[in-house]
């Protein structure tokens, strides 16, 4: 294939040329960026919380008229008793909160009291005994809480937990160099000793803000006597359903003085995981639709053009085909036509690419775009121009060599 | 004239069914897009307050000095709350025209009638200069006087909505609720006040909620019962105190503070007053560090705050982008069209029409398309204004509207867009030698 005389054709229709070029270029910019988001935000949809979360749903209830932490604690006492004994429910555990419920503390935690000095920041979930087995987290060295060790405290009180247990994540942060059970950790000015290391446990913010610390939890023995509480239930397998559908007027039967909302109240844990990850899915969508719609319109343009000037050369076709061009050099050469465009768009669009890459990184949260993108975006549009190409091409080597002859 | 070529420019569209599909969905698909994103950035990015904006202000005090924001990204900013001390300290020295300190609260109530469950509100503890500071309308009734704060009184501002539900909607100034257990008398009952973002407390709001603001108290009322905050609560180190009242006395920061000055000199001596607070109390020995005050006025605040998601922003970015690629698409496509007319165009030019006449028989037909494709776009913009609740949050989702604004700027950029993507087209089109055309032909 000579590639010299299409360069000669494509200085006649310099306009054209540019045109095709450009708009591939905006297009692999475009496509490329939209690429790594959508791989971004799928990948944080898929990270893991650690929890079993098939079985599980969660009920928020807030307590009427500013009961006493005495009170409190009978009545969430009787909650948990209540609910423990419904039918259909495993088991059953009262916390401040859970992981991607979006609200929760945090602190930091570190090797010194001083809490200026802290290793690591961390989630913070006061639970008791029950929460390992009811969230169905790893136990992968050490022990569970036991029964005794769980105490209560007042929704601001201060806190110095002597045992406490962490994720894996944040046993290697605080003790690289080996196994965490047993060592001492300032979580508050007072020290606790690790007595048990669980796999993974996230935390209850899925903000990119909180990314580096999404896998460094810390759960505390107690039980926290707050106005709001949440009620993490395990159902058993297949009744998880029937649970959430009953739950609400079985703990207002036991005690009216709560609010339950009738929306939110109770969740179940697929609910919770698809409203934490609503924008996170949404943009992902948003930027496949995009680039789709993107691919198609350029695919059309491409097409449209193409046509066009098959139909303008019908003569010159004819020509080359009456002094002996095969109807396989006519394709060949417009599709040779089209990659030698194609490949100045490309080059031109990686460098858009790259620079849109550094334009949103300056101006948001984004990381550096990954040369794999590019690559990927490079080979999509190369291979839709000439998948775009081929049908008027395809018309073009159908042209016969008698158009030659005609003067119209 | 104008008709001709019009009535030409549609019969040129004819000629080429496929071709002139193709344009208008491309147009189309390229306007619904953008203006979808629009829609949606200008939902969240407008001015909540616009005729007072530039007079409410929201002061900074570094009061927990370099070390309490050490980490790389808060580039020295000082904390954006206040702690409780400080926050009374600047009420009690009353310098601007209003101001309120606020934080949120999430109480309950407990209906008089004992079929209903009890409910759970969100809400504000206020100061009174809170509602002339805003403008907030009233329905029934008004906010309650300055004495009310003084007097830490037991009375509530509720929202319609919640007026709705507790009262029927009648008019309930003078009635009692049951708040966490206490009776507050209703003095005033809201008109349809719910803006988004919460600009007066983006801090403990995040901006945009879901969340309705049912009910406002006195800040010194909700301090005086022990009324929780609810929502964050920033610590660069441990209260010393335990409980609510711990907290008072912290450095933990969990207040919202406004204020409004109405001209420069105001604002000026507001600054004075604020840099010589902190002098006196690093005077008394409480700070350390070089004064790092911060005196912003709402929008500067919203904006440092980022208050507007990021994503609503990158949307916006990349559905431009695909506008522009459709723009480049839709020049090639235009120019192909036109330049295949060149042997029309040569005998238009031979009969003697200007290079004007041609211009504005291109213009014109690009001009149609456009409108075309404006047309579909309005329908996919309806569309995708509709779906956008699908892919973005409800709390921002909702807040998106089409409006006769809206479909007037779909149909104009469209216009405009296609016009000036058939510019070069056009000017290559007025360039054909009739001569050539004629002689080739």
């Amino acid at each position: 294939m000579q590639i010299r005389p299409i360069f000669a054709t494509l200085r006649h229709h310099k306009a054209g040329t540019v045109l095709i070029a450009l708009q591939i270029a905006l297009t692999l910019a475009i496509v490329c960026n939209a690429l790594f988001i959508i791989q971004q935000r799928v990948t944080r949809l898929a990270q893991p919380s650690g929890l079993d979360e098939a079985n599980l749903l969660v009920v928020q209830n807030q307590w009427v008229g500013r009961p006493t932490a005495g009170e409190i604690s009978s009545s969430m006492a009787a909650d948990l008793d209540t609910l423990r004994r419904m039918p259909g429910v495993a088991n059953v555990y009262a916390s401040n909160s859970y992981p991607l419920s979006g609200s929760g503390i945090a602190y930091g935690i570190g090797h010194s009291p001083d809490k200026r000095k802290f290793t690591s920041t961390t989630a913070i979930y006061f639970l008791d005994q029950n929460a390992l087995p009811t969230l169905g987290l790893k136990l992968i060295a050490g022990r569970n809480f036991n029964a005794d060790e769980i105490r209560e405290i007042g929704p601001r009180d201060k806190i110095a937990p002597s045992v406490i247990i962490v994720t894996s994540t944040l046993a290697r942060r605080l003790f690289p160099d080996g196994s965490a059970v047993g060592k001492i950790a300032y979580v508050s000015d007072k020290p606790s000793i690790i007595v048990g290391v669980v796999e993974r446990m996230r935390s209850s913010s899925v903000d990119s803000s909180f990314a580096q610390w999404v896998d460094a939890s810390t759960l505390l023995p107690f039980r926290q006597l707050a106005n709001t509480t949440q009620y993490i239930v395990r159902a058993q397998p297949g009744q998880l359903a029937a649970v959430a559908a009953r739950i609400r007027s079985v703990l207002y039967a036991a005690n009216r003085l709560r609010v339950i909302s009738p929306k939110e109240g109770v969740r179940t844990f697929a609910d919770v995981r698809a409203l934490a990850y609503k924008s996170d899915r949404g943009m992902a969508i948003l930027m496949a639709s995009v680039s789709l719609v993107l691919l198609g319109v350029t695919g059309a343009g491409i097409v449209g053009l193409t046509s066009f000037w098959v139909g303008q050369r019908r003569k010159q076709i004819g020509v080359r085909r009456a002094l002996g061009a095969t109807r396989h050099d006519i394709l060949s050469y417009f599709l040779t036509e089209n990659l030698l465009i194609g490949v100045a768009g490309v080059v031109l669009g990686g460098l858009l690419a790259i620079g849109l890459n550094l334009w949103l990184m300056q101006q948001f949260e984004i990381g550096r775009l990954a040369p794999g993108y590019v690559l990927t975006g490079v080979a999509m549009l190369l291979l839709l121009g000439q998948a775009a190409v081929f049908a008027p091409a395809l018309r073009a080597s159908r042209v016969p060599p008698v158009e030659a002859t005609r003067s119209v | 004239m104008l008709g001709y070529y019009i009535d030409l420019a549609i019969r040129s569209l004819k000629r080429s069914r496929g071709l002139t599909a193709l344009m208008i969905l491309i147009i189309g698909f390229g306007v619904a897009a953008s203006m979808t994103s629009y829609s949606v950035f200008r939902a969240v990015s407008g001015d909540p307050i616009p005729w007072k904006s530039s007079k409410l202000f929201v002061p900074q005090i570094d009061i927990w000095g370099p070390k309490g924001h050490s980490d790389a990204t808060s580039n020295n900013e000082p904390p954006d709350a206040f702690d409780y001390i400080d926050a009374v300290a600047l009420m009690r020295d009353h310098r601007g025209r209003y101001q309120s300190a606020m934080y949120r609260v999430s109480p309950s109530i407990v209906p008089a009638d004992a079929h209903m469950h009890p409910i759970n509100v969100g809400g504000h503890a206020v100061y009174s200069e809170f509602f002339p500071m805003l403008d907030v309308p009233f329905k029934f009734g008004t906010g309650w006087g300055a004495d009310g704060d003084a007097r830490r009184a037991s009375v509530a501002v509720i929202s319609g909505k919640l007026n709705q539900k507790l009262f029927g909607g009648a008019n309930s100034v003078g009635k009692t609720i049951d708040i966490d257990g206490k009776d507050y008398r209703v003095v005033g009952v809201l008109g349809d006040w719910n803006p988004k973002p919460v600009f007066y407390d983006v801090v403990n709001t995040g901006g945009f909620t879901s969340g309705q603001e049912d009910i406002f108290l006195p800040f010194t009322r909700a301090i005086d019962v022990g009324m929780p905050n609810d929502g964050n609560t920033n610590c660069s180190e441990i209260p010393k105190g335990s409980g609510f009242v711990g907290l008072q006395q912290s450095s933990c920061v969990w207040i919202a503070y406004m204020v409004q000055l109405d001209d420069k000199a105001a604002v000026s001596a507001y600054k004075e007053y604020l840099d010589g607070y902190f002098r006196d109390q690093k005077a008394a020995g409480r700070f350390s560090w070089p004064l790092n005050n911060r005196l912003r006025d709402l929008p500067a605040w919203l904006d440092a705050e980022h208050v507007v998601p990021s994503d609503t922003k990158i949307s916006l970015m990349v559905a431009l982008g695909l506008l522009i690629a459709c723009l480049v698409n839709t020049a090639g496509l235009l120019l192909a069209k036109f330049l295949r007319r060149s042997g029309e165009i040569g005998v238009r030019r031979a009969l003697g029409a200007p290079k004007a006449a041609i211009y504005l028989q291109f213009l014109i037909e690009a001009g149609v398309v456009g409108l075309s494709g404006g047309v579909l776009g309005l329908l996919l913009t309806w569309l995708g204004v509709l779906g956008v609740g699908l892919v973005l949050p409800k709390e921002i989702s909702s807040l998106a509207r089409v409006d006769l604004g809206l479909l007037a700027l779909t149909l104009t950029v469209a216009v405009v867009a296609t016009m000036l993507s058939g510019l070069y087209p056009t000017f290559r089109a007025s360039r054909v030698q009739p001569a050539l055309q004629l002689k080739t032909n």
